[in-house]
């Protein structure tokens, strides 16, 4: 365990980003993977659909000043779905996104995430809209997430959360950064390495 | 044991052991990485002082910004140049094996793998590219993963995950003349929904996977990220066991025998207990194009255009028309386009440059429309031109390439440009996703690609066979 990495609340302002579906393209165009290093991706979450072909803003939640300092994005069902590029979840991890709490999220994207401990957090879709319409309303809001008693608290109510008991644990016990974990059983590895058929000749 | 599906048993062969998140550690058999998201992971196994545990499990090759027409070094575009050079450098000091542009096994790497037949049945793979379940039509547990995980895989061979549900899909009846795989899958993503994998790995099966060759149940499996599922497979039989034969990683003559008895043993158990099944009959299939920016929103070549409201998501439909222009109620081939990709990891194999060549062969491409056909790899390429496929092309009007990724995500110099609407064998139609933020992508089989380079719209490839 590693206590400086345990992730267990998030608190802070949050910021709407609606719509189902939306894929990691669209949160990062390729042409910003041919980057060598994640350094520069806090800049380019949405690009395209902030800026026009010709550099001029567009109406973007993620232009916009009253969100941005929000630390908390609310999505709505599948999203960052399509290519596996962790440039998507390091775009909003660096821009300064520390939790997403969303209808549903792809698969790959969940991992992706988990892998650099940005906690993505289900809630019902009812939550999810009553929560964007607080949050349109008035951005000053703060939302907590406390991921060990699985909750959201905004304004005194309390919404339930869920995430996968795996997650929950890695984040909140500091397991998240799962090379060590997995690199503490090479010894397990090499065992399984040799019993596999297709390591060993086909001779098992 | 019984009861078991292929999901189970390799799972279970190749679990490490139970991590104090609950999460399982997994074993990689097989570890392929390419230019666009590795150069990241070196640099964190550097800054972390890891070494490489199996380096020779890991397999390079270059895919992704590798140009299509002139791949001379360095390449003319700075930020590639130096993605390949980050890969050429980190291989060599990992002593990892490293296909590159001189190589004649170089290619779209879920090409190249089971190409080599370094994609069994009963293995794990992973791969930082989430079209890596092209590799499961062999019944490999195949995981498309992020940059973090590509790390994991290198230092440790292992992955930690969860393990899902597993949903059986049966195809039935069979398919009807042009109707294609790329068919088969775009309706299954149209009626389970872009997002209906979540949580499942899908086990595809019926008369039809079971008709199908290896480069079909690729483009079925391929596709399997696109409904939402992580993994989708077909289970080994005697089609998979002869693709295998002979290819350069497969071990020859008695080792053979060998395999092919633990290939055979991995497959699903007749009594397997699913936790959910889906049917579709072939029946209800027809040539199938894309309207919107996501892969589920199809038609069949003979319909119109939906309005938002028939569709499961009208907002995400009004989103897509918004995006696209195009008129809800349009009879789809009615469509112009602009320009036709044949290629892809979804469709560059051999057979679908001879379906895409089938209809360019004494036809010529539309006067309005740009058209190229890139193969899958280098070897792909080769046999395409010993069989004269090229050359109808070429004849017809069509660009023919070297092989690389090129106008599916437009990381190399081959793009959309401003509005133009694309006839592409790739598998997102995502905004942007041909590298022009306002290009339209229409998804459809590579035949279908061909009929509409010739027509100047939407066709029914059905009328060109």
């Amino acid at each position: 365990m590693n206590t400086d990495s345990r992730i267990r609340q998030i608190s802070g302002k949050a910021m709407p980003v609606r719509g189902n579906d939306i894929d990691t393209d669209r949160i990062v165009p390729a042409r910003y993977l041919k980057e060598v290093t994640f350094d520069q991706m806090g800049e380019y979450p949405f690009i395209d659909e902030r800026f026009d072909p010709e550099g001029r803003p567009k109406p973007h939640p993620f232009n916009e000043a009253k969100y941005r300092d929000a630390s908390i994005l609310l999505v709505n069902a599948n999203f960052g779905c399509g290519s596996s590029r962790e440039h998507a979840p390091q775009a909003l991890y660096r821009w300064g996104i520390r939790a997403i709490v969303g209808e549903s999220f792809a698969p790959i994207f969940s991992g992706n995430s988990l892998a650099i401990g940005l906690p993505v957090i289900t809630a019902s879709a009812d939550d999810i809209q009553r929560l964007m319409g607080i949050v349109e309303e008035d951005p000053s809001v703060r939302l907590d997430v406390d991921l060990e008693q699985s909750r959201l608290t905004v304004e005194g109510q309390t919404v339930p959360i869920i995430l996968p008991e795996t997650a929950r644990q890695a984040l909140t016990e500091g397991y998240w950064d799962s090379t060590a974990v997995l690199a503490a059983n090479m010894a397990k590895v090499r065992q399984v390495a040799q019993r596999l058929p297709y390591l060993n000749g086909f001779q098992t | 044991m019984s009861e078991r599906t292929l999901y189970d048993k390799v799972w279970d062969a190749h679990t490490v052991d139970i991590l104090p998140s609950g999460q399982t550690q997994l074993f990689m058999g097989v570890h392929l990485i390419h230019e666009v998201t590795s150069p990241q992971a070196f640099a964190m196994m550097r800054e972390q002082g890891l070494k490489v545990a199996f380096p020779e499990r890991t397999f390079a090759t270059v895919d992704h910004i590798v140009p299509t027409d002139v791949r001379t070094r360095p390449f003319l575009d700075d930020q590639a140049e130096e993605m390949i050079q980050v890969l050429e450098n980190a291989t060599q000091d990992y002593g990892i094996e490293y296909f590159g542009l001189e190589s004649e096994r170089q290619g779209i790497v879920h090409i190249i793998g089971p190409q080599l037949g370094l994609t069994q049945p009963g293995m794990t793979l992973a791969c930082g590219d989430s079209h890596t379940s092209t590799h499961a039509a062999f019944g490999t547990l195949a995981f498309g993963i992020g940059t973090t995980q590509i790390k994991d895989v290198l230092a440790t061979q292992c992955l930690a995950l969860d393990k899902l549900k597993v949903r059986r899909i049966n195809v039935n009846g069979s398919l009807a003349d042009g109707i294609y795989a790329k068919d088969v899958i775009l309706n299954i993503i149209r009626r389970l929904g872009v997002g209906g994998g979540k949580g499942y790995v899908y086990e595809y099966g019926g008369s039809v996977l079971d008709a199908m060759t290896m480069d079909e149940r690729m483009t079925v499996c391929n596709m399997s990220i696109e409904g939402g599922a992580w993994v989708g497979y077909a289970n080994p039989d005697k089609t998979t066991v002869e693709y295998l034969r002979g290819r350069a990683f497969v071990p020859q003559g008695a080792a053979f025998d060998r395999a092919a008895s633990y290939w055979h043993s991995v497959a699903s158990d007749s009594d397997a207990v699913y936790d959910d099944r889906f049917e579709l009959a072939a029946s209800e299939i027809e040539p199938t194009v894309t309207w919107g920016i996501n892969p589920g929103q199809a038609v069949g070549i003979s319909q119109r255009l939906p309005q938002p409201d028939e569709v499961a998501d009208p907002e995400g439909a009004r989103r897509a028309y918004q995006h696209t222009g195009f008129e809800p109620g349009t009879p789809a081939a009615d469509i112009p386009i602009d320009v036709a990709f044949v290629g892809s990891c979804t469709n560059s194999r051999l057979s679908d440059l001879r379906a895409a060549a089938q209809v360019a062969r004494g036809r010529h491409v539309h006067p309005h429309v740009r058209a190229i056909v890139v193969p899958g790899s280098f070897e792909v390429k080769r046999q395409a031109e010993e069989e004269g496929l090229d050359r109808v092309f070429r004849e017809a009007g069509f660009d023919w390439r070297e092989a690389g990724c090129s106008m599916c995500l437009a990381m190399n110099p081959d793009k959309l440009e401003g509005r133009e609407i694309s006839a592409s064998s790739s598998n997102r139609n995502f905004i942007g996703r041909q590298g022009s933020p306002t290009g339209r992508t229409i998804l459809m089989s590579p035949a279908m690609v061909a009929a509409a380079a010739v027509s100047g719209h939407l066709p029914d490839v059905r009328e060109f066979l």
